[in-house]
């Protein structure tokens, strides 16, 4: 074995192997980098941008003996590679403000009403939330108006909560191979379809116990007659808040 | 309680505008600590006290529910109006709340179906007297500045002391895990 390499994240040294991204050698040595769409099943994706970091920040000293820090390139920590001698910077307050942005920017794009969500106190969206002390909702509410899919004998769909972290397209195609889902439109008329002729979940051959059926982190892809079943209390993000538990997907097993 | 103790009693406004009365039952939670908060707040116009409108120099105003009728504007702006510090209590003042699901459907056609069909009364109610609905329903955040928000459907008790007793304390509020919820 060769010298293993490291790089300093939030100035304690994390060892990581050649090839491997921040956020991977980061969970490996079980580091939280808050994250969304990263899944340590499927390759990167960078849509949520919540895995955000600071990278290579350096402090200078200018004529006049001032201390001034010019801050690095911040960048998506599941899509960069670690590098060696990196000094990246995470649970700083500047980037745990973007974070907190972000989350809310998410929160009003869809309709969450987390009281009335099968989804509450197992959403990683909505841990996340929690964690990051996120109050207020800051930018005016979109109200998006998209139809429930509840075509399908065993799962739901709710549109309004898709985050587009786009894991069950991922999934339909990568593990299950039955490409049920896809992202279709631009900008905010972004949204999930589903790959039937006519639309419908109900008429593509998605089974309930494929992965696509159980890997989304929010409240859209839903097993029927499920729901509530975990007392208040007791649920996944009453008990601990995510950043407790480096790797957020791989512990979690969803009922079907 | 390490609150400094104010000079005068601090005046406490609070209302449900399109809400369940459950932000209030859920402040009510903090059972005996209310003999502590009176004594560093006088409530004002409530719907605990018989006082019909704010008084003008009203410290805060604690508002649940969101925005769904013309009458719910107007109280929002009185209390803007009349208080120094504008909290949004619970999940209805703060994103519109469970109420706000009515927004992807059409106003008319669901008052026509709660009171224009058929065994249900004969048409949707018109007097002046009561309050147009708003075609959407809103946060408060959408109409007026809001300084504070509580989170929470409904927030718990502890929830509401903690935040009120760093608020009264000159802290920011902030709600730890187990304390802030949104469900
Ligand atoms: S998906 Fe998550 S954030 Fe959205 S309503 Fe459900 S629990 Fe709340
Ligand atoms: S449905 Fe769920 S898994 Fe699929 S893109 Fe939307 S949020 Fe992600
Ligand atoms: S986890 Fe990196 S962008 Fe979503």
């Amino acid at each position: 074995m060769s010298d293993p390499k490291t790089f300093f994240l939030d100035e304690e040294e994390i060892p990581f192997e050649e090839g491997q991204t921040i956020i991977q050698a980061a969970l490996t040595a079980g580091k939280y980098i808050p994250h969304l769409c990263y899944h340590p099943e499927f390759k990167p994706h960078g849509s949520c941008k919540l895995c955000t970091v600071r990278i290579d920040s350096r402090t200078v000293t200018t004529e006049d003996g001032q201390s001034v820090k010019i801050p690095g390139r911040a960048a998506a920590s599941c899509t960069t590679p670690a590098q060696a001698g990196q000094h990246v910077e995470s649970e700083v307050p500047e980037i745990l403000d973007l974070r907190r942005t972000l989350v809310q920017m998410l929160l009003v794009e869809g309709n969450h009403y987390c009281p009335s969500c099968e989804k509450s106190g197992k959403c990683l969206l909505q841990g996340l939330a929690y964690d990051l002390g996120v109050m207020d909702p800051h930018f005016p509410q979109y109200f998006s108006k998209r139809e429930v899919d509840a075509s399908h004998p065993d799962i739901l769909l709710d549109l309004n909560r898709c985050i587009l972290c786009e894991l069950c397209v991922r999934a339909s195609a990568e593990v299950d191979k039955k490409n049920v889902f896809a992202i279709s439109g631009r900008g905010n008329t972004k949204h999930l379809i589903c790959n039937s002729e006519s639309g419908e979940l109900g008429d593509t051959n998605l089974a309930a116990t494929d992965k696509a059926a159980n890997v989304c982190p929010v409240g859209v892809i839903l097993h029927k007659r499920h729901g509530f079943e975990v007392p208040y209390g007791q649920r996944r993000f009453d008990k601990a808040p995510i950043s407790d538990n480096p790797v957020q997907y791989a512990p979690v097993k969803e009922q079907v | 309680m390490n609150a400094p103790l104010p000079k005068r009693k601090l005046k406490v406004a609070t209302t449900s505008l399109a809400g369940c009365f459950g932000c209030h039952m859920s402040f009510l939670d903090i059972d005996e600590r209310i003999l502590d908060l009176v004594e560093l707040v006088e409530f004002d116009r409530s719907p605990i006290t018989d006082i019909k409108h704010c008084s003008p120099d009203c410290d805060l105003g604690i508002i649940e529910g969101g925005v769904c009728n013309a009458e719910n504007v107007h109280v929002l702006h009185e209390f803007r109006k009349n208080c120094k510090i504008l909290i949004a209590m619970g999940a209805c003042a703060i994103n519109g709340g469970l109420p706000a699901q009515r927004n992807s459907l059409d106003i008319r056609d669901i008052l026509a179906a709660v009171y224009a069909q058929p065994g249900r009364g004969v048409h949707i109610p018109n007097d002046p007297e009561i309050p147009l609905l708003l075609n959407e329903v809103h946060p408060l955040h959408e109409v007026v500045k809001i300084d504070y928000f509580l989170p929470g459907c409904p927030p718990s008790g502890d929830a509401i002391w903690k935040f009120l007793t760093d608020l009264l304390a000159g802290r920011t509020p902030t709600l730890g895990h187990g304390l802030i919820h949104y469900d």
